[in-house]
């Protein structure tokens, strides 16, 4: 699919690369976010990847938005591909056991076992992130285990919880409401303020999980 | 340095906000009316990046330790120092000793304290700004309470350079009961049709009782969706509507998220977000009208050029 350039209110555009999860889309999306965060335009303010659009938001008080959009068609046409940063493999340690294995293991009929050997046997790419500091939405996953959100989100999910939710898998880095269906927890930190940088995990990166055992 | 006495509603320390690290889900925070921490600012003779206080629904009562210079901005509040009432878009000299209150008067629901050299909160991320749900920025993550004493720098002159000047009236802006918004239409515009557009377009929408620093709820005549109100997460920015399934618009605000799935039917402009960030939760309702991202722009720039111009010596009063 060509990409497409709209108006996002007066001080964004936003580049649509397609309206899938896909990882051909998305290695686009985070090309060009790190062709433009390299040579950023006079009044370029920053840039959101998401699973298949680039937000780019500028200062209209610096530049227009015929600027930007010129500036963003012409980094376009230089080739996105092989342009992305090198992305880091990020090995996530995980105990097992969590609220909604079982459930997850009776959905599909299988053991929480199985599941588990089906969760650890992909390495999974960071699509985006957003939804809380540091939360890494991964896919794909493996649409064997592939499961429904909860009904009704928990009040309250803790800081290292592994979930699943349709067919995409993530790790919440602080304790908030959510409805992901929770296999486990890594004691990994994925948002530290006092650490440099502060976040685990960064957009392209590829992600594993090892398994420490599942708790009945 | 200030000593906060009393304070109750949603005081935090604010700067123009966190920029850089949406893409890992940080939101920008920042204030709620950008024009009105951006004019305290400059009354108090501080760079366009200083933090402030902002205070929303509720009142603030403070005692300078030193002397100092505060500049005020923003809506529904008057500003009284010592034994003087002052109203808000003045700077005045406070001497050590004196109390300075903002408490709730007429239409509005934010204001802004600056003072002279900023107040000096450590940086989080590149920002001072206050992120209440990530507990992160401003004062501790948190609301400001009595008992915490705020630093500010150095001032950027004598602070009798600083004092008694007022923004003129026609500089700020135009806040008012149930105001016109400009709007740019989507990026969604696949996925509402012509006769949604003008349903949203024609109609007034109130501003709900469950509106908060993430977003301002709005209610009216329901929106439908060509197809489903699911839409594959992307990113998103204060100004942002977007329509939920329910078909009731959402305006994402200061705190709101990095990116979400709902279909965005428009982005209310730069210029226009004070006036609806001054809107009373429960009371006032808005009206879009559509507009071109050129005329947004010109429109924003026009405004700050006034702004940025717009000190003169206090007036005494409100008088245009």
């Amino acid at each position: 699919m060509k990409a497409s350039l709209v108006p996002f209110g007066d001080s964004a555009l936003l580049v649509k690369f397609g309206d899938e999860i896909d990882l051909s889309t998305n290695q686009r999306v985070q090309a060009l976010d790190a062709l433009l965060s390299a040579n950023p335009h006079q009044g370029f303010i920053e840039s959101v990847p998401a699973y298949a659009t680039l937000l780019v938001i500028y200062d209209p008080l610096i530049v227009t938005h015929t600027q930007v959009s010129d500036w963003v068609r012409m980094e376009m046409e230089r080739s996105l591909e092989g342009l992305s940063r090198k992305p880091r493999r990020i090995r996530v340690p995980v105990r097992y056991g969590g609220e909604d294995l079982d459930f997850v293991a009776l959905y599909h009929h299988m053991s929480t076992r199985e599941v588990v050997r089906i969760h650890t046997s992909r390495e999974y790419t960071v699509y985006m992130m957003g939804f809380t500091p540091g939360f890494a939405y991964l896919g794909k996953l493996d649409d064997a285990i592939a499961t429904p959100r909860l009904a009704t989100p928990r009040t309250r999910v803790e800081a290292g919880s592994v979930g699943i939710a349709g067919a995409q898998t993530g790790i919440y880095p602080i304790a908030s409401p959510g409805g992901w269906r929770i296999l486990g927890r890594t004691s990994l930190q994925l948002f530290d303020l006092a650490a440099d940088p502060p976040f685990l995990f960064s957009p392209g990166d590829l992600v594993s999980f090892v398994s420490e055992g599942i708790d009945a | 340095m200030l000593e906060i006495l009393n304070v109750s509603g949603l005081a935090t320390i604010q700067d123009p906000g966190r920029m850089g690290w949406r893409k890992f889900g940080v939101p920008v925070s920042g204030p709620m009316d950008p024009l009105a921490l951006r004019a305290a600012n400059l009354l108090a003779g501080n760079t366009t990046g200083a933090a402030v206080i902002e205070i929303g629904a509720g009142e603030i009562e403070l005692r300078a330790l030193q002397d100092c210079v505060i500049a005020t901005a923003g809506a529904g509040f008057s500003c009284s120092v010592n034994v003087w009432d002052f109203p808000l878009w003045d700077s005045c000299f406070v001497r050590a000793g004196w109390k300075i209150q903002l408490n709730r008067s007429g239409f509005g629901m934010w204001a802004y304290l600056a003072v002279a050299g900023g107040f000096e909160v450590q940086e989080i991320l590149g920002s001072r700004s206050t992120y209440l749900r990530g507990k992160f920025g401003g004062r501790d993550g948190r609301l400001l309470q009595a008992g915490d004493l705020l630093r500010s720098g150095e001032p950027a002159r004598p602070l009798m350079d600083l004092a008694a000047r007022s923004m003129q009236a026609q500089a700020r802006p135009l806040y008012g009961e149930n105001p016109t918004l400009d709007v740019i239409p989507g990026p969604q515009m696949d996925r509402f049709d012509d006769k949604n557009m003008e349903i949203f377009l024609s109609n007034s929408y109130k501003a709900s009782h469950s509106s908060d620093r993430m977003g301002y709820r709005l209610a009216g005549p329901r929106l439908a969706h060509i197809g489903s109100a699911d839409l594959t997460s992307e990113g998103l920015t204060m100004g942002a509507v977007q329509v939920p399934a329910d078909g009731q618009p959402i305006v994402m605000m200061a705190d709101c998220a990095t990116a979400g799935g709902y279909p965005k039917i428009a982005a209310v402009i730069s210029a226009d977000l004070p006036l609806l960030a001054q809107c009373t939760p429960g009371r006032d309702s808005v009206h879009c009208q559509e507009t071109t991202v050129q005329a947004a722009q010109e429109k924003y720039r026009a405004l700050m050029e006034r702004i940025m111009n717009g000190i003169v010596p206090f007036q005494g009063s409100d008088f245009a």
